[in-house]
């Protein structure tokens, strides 16, 4: 379990030092009208929502599954929040969105679930289906527009402040409740048995279409909640962007952190890494003054040379110790 | 029904309701709308859709090993960067479109090797080869570079006379080459059998003493390869290159073959069955914009539930 952590723990002390040589004062925290501020907060902050995603990404990959949807499903949340807040400014009728919003979410959940339970579709292929048409229904919500609202309740979920960020506290609850959830119950074995072998589990009597299902959902409210903070901290919905390629992030992340797309075992404190690799990279890039457009080629670097470290064949082949490859 | 499966193969089946799919969508049309059913439409089907019929060729190479490819439009952008910048650079023709190939391949064969020798997800590999291929594109620049050259505007303006009127480019001549000499190396080589085996079961192919290393890393640098052909065409039909020209074009792709009638799991499907996709793509496109007052988002509502459709019939026609 540590082995497995060390590499990806190193990446991201390696990153945190390359921006402290670059911006001395990186790791100052200062206090600012009872809100906290600093290079890390920034990280935090801006993490937050591929840390959500990559919350709900880690139980799907765990059962052998993917969800690429997910990004199509954070714009329809937005969008859907934005359009029932409208020009209202009462904390209610943000709740009323948001809640709205999450209900949806978990529909759109239910809807992965059953494509990928109830009829078998490899997950890649079923996920693509709300991937693409996805972001076709939010466009539908929104009408093409991009949708502004000026709505202080709303603006709170995301830029909002209790001494840190809202949203970080959102994500690190997220992540207390799941890792309660399925580290001090029998969930996440459950979880990870399905990801072996959803037939011989089914047969030891797990309910491994149950299992499959709660994932989906579970990863689209994640996504649904990343969603909002995503609208909430610019208080505007636009659905071709929002959230564009998080997927894929969220993807990595999760990778980065050693849980494997194989299936069958996942690790969250890896999830936490791994997504805060994938943000202190794209924050290293901007303060070293390169073009933001090239950190697309640090983040290809730096996931194939995470991947190829955790890789058993890379390591039986550049020795870096006596592993016995892992069945 | 019976006799219909008894003339044709089942395994030609999904194909075949492709084809019928794209019949029904182009007569729809046909009957709905004045001015569809002309040659032009469809002649403009293919040239608005050339590069997408090469990449859906390499795509289905990929597919078929069982494998995916993810980095296919960064790559076409990419190609599109090399191609206006080398020729803003003033180099021969040749030498432009030689070095746009060898880009191409070699990402593709760098990639594989990667796949092959450390047994890494085709998925987090390819990934991040789409990362790559698009950061490089931003390196090379971040503004959009147009193409000046006389001979590269030549050819692609250049109108090739059909009977009956209509007019294709040279883009639609290029494609339908490369799904031709696609369909030979699939069906009528012993690398193309391979393909087949490796995705029907790799395990199989190994202890039958197939080559499977060699097509695990081939199928790759065929789709690379492709790729960057699809990414010359696409600066043939834009005249520019640009880093974010082709965004998501891969879903595209995939979406094609997918619902071409190519299994996701590999070791079945046709390139035909691409092509055919790509022209079910690009109806729909045009029914949209002949409808008028549709908007262009439907256009992707109506992609995802063709292919939810075309998943579930291939779902039922497996479990049979």
């Amino acid at each position: 379990m540590k082995n497995r952590l060390l590499w990806p723990l190193l990446a991201l002390v390696a990153l945190l030092l390359l921006n402290l040589a670059v911006t001395p004062s990186f790791f100052a925290l200062r206090m600012q009208d009872g809100h906290l501020y600093g290079g890390l907060v920034d990280v935090l902050k801006n993490g937050a929502p591929t840390l959500l995603i990559a919350l709900g990404m880690t139980l799907v990959i765990a059962t052998r599954g993917i969800d690429l949807s997910v990004g199509a499903v954070a714009a329809i949340a937005g969008a859907v929040t934005c359009v029932h807040i409208g020009t209202s400014g009462s904390a209610a009728t943000a709740f009323a969105g948001m809640a709205l919003a999450l209900v949806l979410c978990a529909v759109l959940g239910l809807w992965n679930g059953f494509l990928v339970a109830g009829l078998g579709i490899q997950p890649i292929i079923a996920t693509l289906v709300l991937m693409t048409a996805g972001r076709g229904v939010a466009m539908l919500v929104t009408e093409g527009q991009i949708v502004t609202v000026n709505n202080t309740a709303y603006r709170q979920v995301g830029a909002g402040f209790v001494v840190l960020p809202v949203s970080i506290l959102i994500a690190l609850l997220v992540l207390g409740l799941v890792a309660f959830a399925t580290r001090r119950t029998a969930l996440g074995m459950l979880i990870e048995a399905v990801g072996v072998n959803p037939e011989a589990s089914r047969l030891a009597g797990v309910r491994s279409r149950t299992i499959i299902w709660t994932v989906y959902v579970f990863a689209a409210v994640c996504a649904g909640i990343a969603g909002l903070m995503i609208s909430s901290n610019v208080s505007a919905a636009d659905a071709n962007n929002a959230g564009l390629w998080i997927e894929m992030d969220a993807i990595l992340a999760v990778v980065i952190g050693g849980t494997s797309l194989a299936g069958g075992r996942y690790s969250l404190t890896g999830t936490l890494i791994g997504a805060l690799i994938i943000q202190t990279l794209t924050t290293t890039v901007y303060t070293i003054g390169v073009a933001p457009e090239v950190t697309l080629v640090f983040k290809a670097i730096v996931v194939i040379a995470v991947c190829l470290v955790q890789a058993p064949k890379a390591r039986a082949a550049l020795s870096f110790r006596k592993v016995a490859v892992p069945s | 029904m019976t006799t219909l499966t008894q003339r044709v193969p089942s395994r030609f089946l999904p194909v075949l309701a492709t084809v019928v799919l794209f019949v029904l969508a182009f007569g729809f049309g046909s009957v709905r709308y004045d001015g569809f059913a002309s040659g032009q439409v469809i002649a403009n089907l293919f040239i608005d859709n050339a590069f997408l019929i090469v990449l859906a060729a390499g795509m289905t190479f990929v597919i078929l090993s069982g494998g995916i490819d993810l980095s296919v439009g960064s790559v076409v952008a990419l190609s599109t960067m090399v191609t206006a910048s080398g020729l803003q650079a003033g180099w021969p023709v040749p030498l432009v479109i030689l070095a746009v190939l060898l880009t191409g391949s070699t990402l593709g064969l760098l990639m594989g090797l990667v796949i092959h020798k450390f047994d890494i997800q085709p998925f987090i590999v390819t990934l991040a080869g789409m990362f790559l291929a698009r950061g490089l594109c931003f390196l090379i620049s971040v503004e959009s570079v147009s193409i000046k050259d006389r001979t590269f505007r030549d050819v692609a303006t250049t109108a090739i006379e059909l009977p009956g009127g209509v007019t294709i480019t040279y883009n639609v001549v290029i494609a339908l080459l490369v799904v031709a000499a696609a369909m030979y190396v699939l069906h009528r080589t012993r690398f193309g059998r391979t393909v087949y085996a490796v995705g029907g079961n790799e395990s199989s192919a190994l202890l039958m003493g197939l080559p499977t290393t060699r097509v695990k890393v081939g199928v790759y640098v065929i789709s690379g390869l492709c790729s960057s052909l699809a990414g010359l065409l696409f600066s043939l039909y834009m005249l520019s290159g640009y880093g974010l020209h082709a965004v998501g074009m891969e879903l595209d792709a995939i979406a094609a073959v997918v619902i071409g009638g190519t299994l996701l799991a590999g070791g079945v499907g046709y390139v035909l069955g691409g092509l055919a996709g790509v022209l079910v793509l690009g109806t729909i496109q045009t029914l949209i914009s002949f409808q008028g007052t549709l908007s262009s988002w439907w256009t992707k509502i109506v992609i995802g539930v063709l292919l939810l459709v075309f998943i579930a019939v291939q779902r039922t026609m497996v479990r049979r």
